[in-house]
């Protein structure tokens, strides 16, 4: 640990002790003592290890990659568990068993588990063993990529325990108070330092493709985070704050937040994800290098605009819901665009999908993709979205991309990294990589038909009309009408968490894996097929598809 | 001809360059917002929230009841009918988050302000399966038993007229006692509520006289809600946006 980090600590633990001794309120002094606790630990183990001598520099920064591979799992488990438990809830209200238990408490962890925690982590990890592949450089800034790594698990852990505790700003997905975004700005803005810092320092002269995408999705949720999220506390010693906009101006704000958090954070990144990977496991290049390029630009062009379709049919002007609307169906090419350029990356090796079940889940996580990325355009248009709108149909739609495009990219990155990151030549048992495919699809299928019919036929029931001109149904009865679809959802997602059970295990016993087992392991039959312009199979190499191997003409 | 290459060779320009094209949509769409007079309707009526209402409002985001109940009636027929005239932009203009919502489990909540009586509204919160058989909320009986917590109440009203809403200087120097004469119905000091405050009315929501409690703050929030405009004079053509 270098002593700006020994500085950085003191300062923390010190504003901690401040902030508890001048805390208005029982939260904001608890989050002050845990900020007082975690840097004195994070001290104490950084001045026992203090070295002056240079760290041992090997060729690539792995050991965060490690950690955020292992926190992706942890955190992605207990994000399905708290989805099965707010489901229950919903199906079952008796199970709201105390205040810190209720639905309108656990929501926000459910969904910030999930998105920021779980896939956030992905990203994050995934990004730091992609960005050193693809340039040949070390990470950037000596250990800063580990702060990032602590800095965001203590936003996680800060945010979750406010949500239960009572404190949030009631904006969805950027429910975490001031003081906490605050420091999940300085963490990302380290992040963004080491991610550029290594392109900089890269060895290849082009940038990979996977990078711009990793790239914009850093720059783009700085921006988002920071302006959605400008407030003015009541007390700096205290977590209530009131947002700097309001009413119309505020929506429209929040909902350019919200959607482009699923445009930069869901889509972007993890399609930077998806150009490395999925290359690299099928030992293919990339489709198109045009196609990259335009789709890239599109994409991350047309993303911003469509937030207004949030909010369709409401107080917000109408020629700003027809900019979202129109804007949004445009967003279907892009979106296609990348769908087509990872499937076609199996161009040739198609058999895949047979023999190797990781291949089968990038295949599957590209399908879901493209599914949703049709259906979120469909129910952009206005017509459908006065149906579609406030109802579960949207529920469906928002896990058909995040179990079954999020879910299963990272799950088949995991597979993929984990032999690489430990040094084994194969994840333990590919037979569990299937039973996990068809657990997780199952799951995935059950979730996303139940919400599908409830949320059309409840969209139905609030406008139906009896035969004297009345509404046909209380609001009461639609809610009834609610339940089997609501049961049938926790099962979808339990078996979705099963899944995610058997892939904890399977990492474990591959992490643990002696030299005797790893002989005797399944692994995929390389099929002889010419593998045109790829160079090598070896994780350390860049797949150097984009720059000039598939160039039209080349 | 432009070559994608320089691009991709300079990751200043590649950070530059995205950076700007993600920026354009928003400007566009977000900015005029604030300033073409059309976005927000003329009406009468419009009022900050009296301190007891906007720490009702407060619980109301604790408790996360966005994540269920919307506040934001479209121009359509069924809902119209059932909850009653659509939702205007001014009706949230002093809103600081905005309460719109995405997902109705429960009903819309714009226009619940008077809907039901003050017991009902207890009653329902302490114990909604009492009341409404089919209903899937949680209870919020611990309501009732906590006491509203208002010292910084002041600070609260403050920081509101920071953010852009017209709390006048009267209305920050009385915010402890408002928020009291409201709760308790403390007679000495009700004509000065009144006049800061119009149409909000003054009563025990919870029934317990006793004591000052989070569900009465909630309870206020909820019986004022969408209750504001004054819809007879209101005059949707020349709002036409």
């Amino acid at each position: 640990m270098s002593i700006f980090f020994i500085i950085f600590l003191s300062l923390t633990a010190v504003s901690g002790l401040i902030g508890a001794a001048f805390a208005v309120d029982n939260i904001f002094a608890f989050h002050s003592w845990l900020t007082v606790f975690v840097s004195l630990a994070f001290l104490f183990w950084g001045i026992k290890n203090y070295s002056n001598k240079p760290a041992n520099q090997k060729r690539y920064l792995d050991g965060v990659v490690r950690y955020g591979i292992i926190a992706t799992i942890i955190w992605g488990i207990v994000g399905f568990l708290v989805g099965i438990v707010i489901a229950t809830e919903l199906a079952f209200p008796e199970a709201n068993l105390f205040k810190e238990m209720n639905f309108g408490r656990l929501r926000p962890l459910h969904t910030s588990a999930v998105i920021f925690a779980f896939c956030g982590n992905a990203l994050i990890a995934s990004s730091f063993f992609v960005v050193q592949r693809t340039t040949g450089a070390r990470l950037a800034l000596g250990n800063l990529s580990w702060f990032v790594f602590w800095g965001y698990q203590y936003f996680i852990l800060l945010a979750a325990t406010s949500y239960v505790l009572g404190s949030t700003q009631a904006r969805e997905y950027a429910e975490p108070e001031w003081y906490i975004d605050i420091w999940l700005t300085i963490v990302w803005v380290a992040y963004l330092f080491v991610f550029l810092g290594t392109l900089f320092k890269r060895k290849e002269p082009h940038i990979f493709v996977a990078n711009w995408f990793y790239l914009s999705f850093i720059v783009t949720v700085a921006m988002l985070h920071v302006v959605n999220n400008l407030a003015v506390p009541v007390s700096f010693f205290g977590v209530k704050s009131y947002s700097l906009f309001s009413g119309v101006q505020d929506a429209l704000t929040q909902w350019w937040y919200g959607h482009n958090a699923v445009g930069f954070f869901l889509t972007a990144a993890f399609l930077g994800i998806m150009y490395y990977f999925v290359p690299k496991r099928a030992n293919r290049p990339i489709f198109s290098y045009r196609l990259s390029i335009v789709h890239f630009w599109s994409l991350i062009f047309l993303y911003i605009w469509a937030g207004p379709h949030h909010l369709l049919y409401t107080a917000l002007p109408d020629w700003a819901q027809t900019l979202g609307m129109v804007f949004s169906i445009m967003l279907w090419m892009p979106s296609w665009g990348g769908m087509i350029n990872g499937l076609m990356t199996l161009q040739g090796a198609w058999d895949k999908i047979r023999t190797d079940p990781i291949i089968r889940m990038f295949v599957l996580s590209l399908a879901f993709y493209g599914m949703s990325t049709f259906e979120g355009p469909l129910m952009a248009i206005k017509e459908v979205n006065s149906l579609s709108h406030y109802t579960d149909w949207t529920i469906g739609h928002v896990h058909s991309a995040a179990l079954g495009w999020n879910g299963m990219v990272t799950f088949a990155m995991i597979y993929y990294i984990v032999p690489k990151l430990w040094g084994k030549k194969e994840i333990y048992s590919l037979k569990w990589v299937g039973w996990h495919f068809w657990l997780a699809t199952i799951g995935i299928v059950f979730y996303i038909s139940a919400m599908w019919v409830s949320g059309i036929m409840q969209g139905v029931m609030w406008k139906s009309y009896n035969a004297a001109g009345f509404l046909e149904y209380s609001f009461a009865e639609t809610v009834a009408a609610m339940f089997p679809y609501y049961v049938i959802r926790t099962i979808g997602g339990i078996l979705f968490l099963l899944g995610s059970l058997l892939m904890a295990y399977n990492v474990y016993r591959t992490i643990r894996m002696t030299e005797e087992e790893e002989a005797n392991i399944e692994t995929v039959a390389e099929t002889n097929m010419p593998a045109t312009n790829v160079s090598a199979t070896n994780a350390a190499e860049p797949v150097v598809a984009t720059t000039n191997a598939t160039k039209p003409g080349s | 001809m432009f070559k994608h290459e320089i691009i991709e060779k300079n990751a200043t320009l590649l950070l530059v360059g995205s950076l700007f094209v993600v920026s354009i949509g928003g400007i566009i769409e977000i900015a005029p917002l604030f300033y073409l007079e059309t976005t927000i309707e003329k009406v009468e009526g419009m009022r900050p929230y009296t301190p007891l209402e906007l720490k009702g409002r407060e619980i109301y985001m604790r408790e996360g009841c966005y994540n269920c109940h919307s506040q934001m009636i479209r121009p359509l027929r069924d809902e119209v009918e059932r909850y009653g005239h659509y939702s205007l932009a001014a009706e949230s203009m002093f809103d600081h988050p905005f309460q719109w919502g995405s997902k109705r489990t429960g009903p819309d909540l714009a226009r619940v302000g008077g809907r039901y009586s003050d017991e009902w509204q207890v009653d329902h919160l302490k114990d909604p399966k009492a009341l409404v058989p089919e209903t899937v909320m949680p209870k919020y009986g611990f309501l009732s038993a906590t006491n509203l917590n208002y010292t910084l109440i002041e600070d609260t009203l403050k920081t509101n007229r920071i953010v852009g809403v017209p709390y006048t200087d009267a209305q920050i120097a009385n915010a402890k006692q408002d928020l009291e004469t409201q709760a308790t119905l403390d007679g000495d000091e009700l004509d000065g509520f009144e006049a800061r405050y119009q149409k909000a009315s003054a009563r025990d929501f919870d029934g317990n006289p006793n004591a000052i409690t989070e569900m009465d703050a909630l309870v206020a929030y909820l019986q004022m809600l969408g209750t504001l405009v004054d819809f007879d004079l209101y005059d949707a053509s020349a709002n036409r946006r």
